[in-house]
């Protein structure tokens, strides 16, 4: 019944940041109306036992990829009132878009072909039962492949993100290695015949 | 308890609503970016709920995933914009017509 309620509760809250995120005006209020989506989520997340996932989502999307959106939105200096204008122009397509998924959602749930009664609770897991412990092992054995690509995409993001932001700029002093590497004696020494004087 | 229907339902009204925001924000491309985050956690929902009413762990294995690709997706594409701030002084969708499409 607790667990009802509370799911009800953050529902609730979920469906209104997320009403709030494609609504409000200001980009920083919809990135923190977005952080308050995935805190809630999480909270759902932990009541249907997947506790590592709830506790990634905050740790990574809280933690990093919202605090990234965040920095570029503050950094990008960008006029507010600017962006609301044309918002009438599309939202009457947004709305029937959103209401004929809505439909075709509702539909398939009440079709009810999924192999299992959607209308009754899952079963309660054992208390000696690990989330992390169950995902971990089928991680590193049945998904060992597509756990080090996973690894490769987070690689190509760091460099490509690199790569995409960083500049040269002009003026600054730097080693050339090619022409370190390059260079031969007579570059550096010059020898001189020195022409002694004699003596008196 | 929770239902599964209730979590589909949930997942539903939130992948709704991301699509819709996705139509409504066609001016700034953060806003756009931010309805794509919505979009993946609507569909994680439904791969949480399905693991766990089927007893598959599977599913949420492809959360870690979609997790993943999301993660690097969101930083390239803040870096692609920030490109484009550079460049432009703009991230208005309507200005960026160079290609004519």
């Amino acid at each position: 019944m607790l667990v009802e309620v509370l799911f009800y509760v953050f529902a609730t809250i979920l469906i209104a940041a997320a009403l709030a995120v494609i609504i409000s005006k200001n980009p920083v209020h919809a990135a923190l109306f977005l952080v308050l989506s995935f805190v809630t989520s999480a909270a759902i997340w932990l009541l249907i036992e997947a506790e590592f996932l709830a506790i990634v989502l905050v740790l990574v999307y809280v933690g990093a990829v919202m605090v990234l959106f965040l920095f570029v939105v503050m950094m990008l200096d960008i006029k507010v009132e600017e962006h609301r204008r044309g918002f009438t122009r599309y939202a009457w397509l947004g709305w029937i878009t959103a209401a004929v998924v809505i439909v075709e959602i509702v539909g398939v749930v009440t079709a009810r072909r999924f192999g299992v009664d959607i209308t009754r609770g899952a079963a309660a897991l054992p208390a000696a039962y690990s989330n992390t412990q169950e995902l971990g092992r089928v991680l590193y054995t049945q998904y060992a492949y597509p756990f080090e690509l996973a690894a490769v995409v987070l690689l190509v993001a760091i460099v490509a993100a690199i790569a995409l932001t960083t500049r040269a700029r002009r003026g600054l002093k730097h080693q050339d290695i090619n022409l370190q590497v390059s260079v031969k004696s007579t570059d550096r020494v010059r020898l001189v015949k020195a022409m002694g004087t004699k003596a008196p | 308890m929770i239902t599964l229907a209730q979590l589909l339902t949930l997942s539903g009204i939130l992948f709704a609503l991301a699509v819709a925001g996705v139509f409504i924000n066609r001016k700034n491309v953060i806003l756009l970016l931010m309805c794509v985050e919505l979009l993946l956690l609507a569909a994680n929902f439904n791969f949480i709920a399905f693991a766990r009413y089927l007893g598959d762990i599977g599913g949420q294995v492809f959360v870690f995933f979609v997790l993943t690709v999301a993660a690097a997706e969101s930083a390239i594409g803040l870096a692609i914009l920030v490109v484009l701030f550079r460049e432009r002084r703009t991230i208005n969708v309507e200005d960026l017509d160079t290609l004519k499409g």
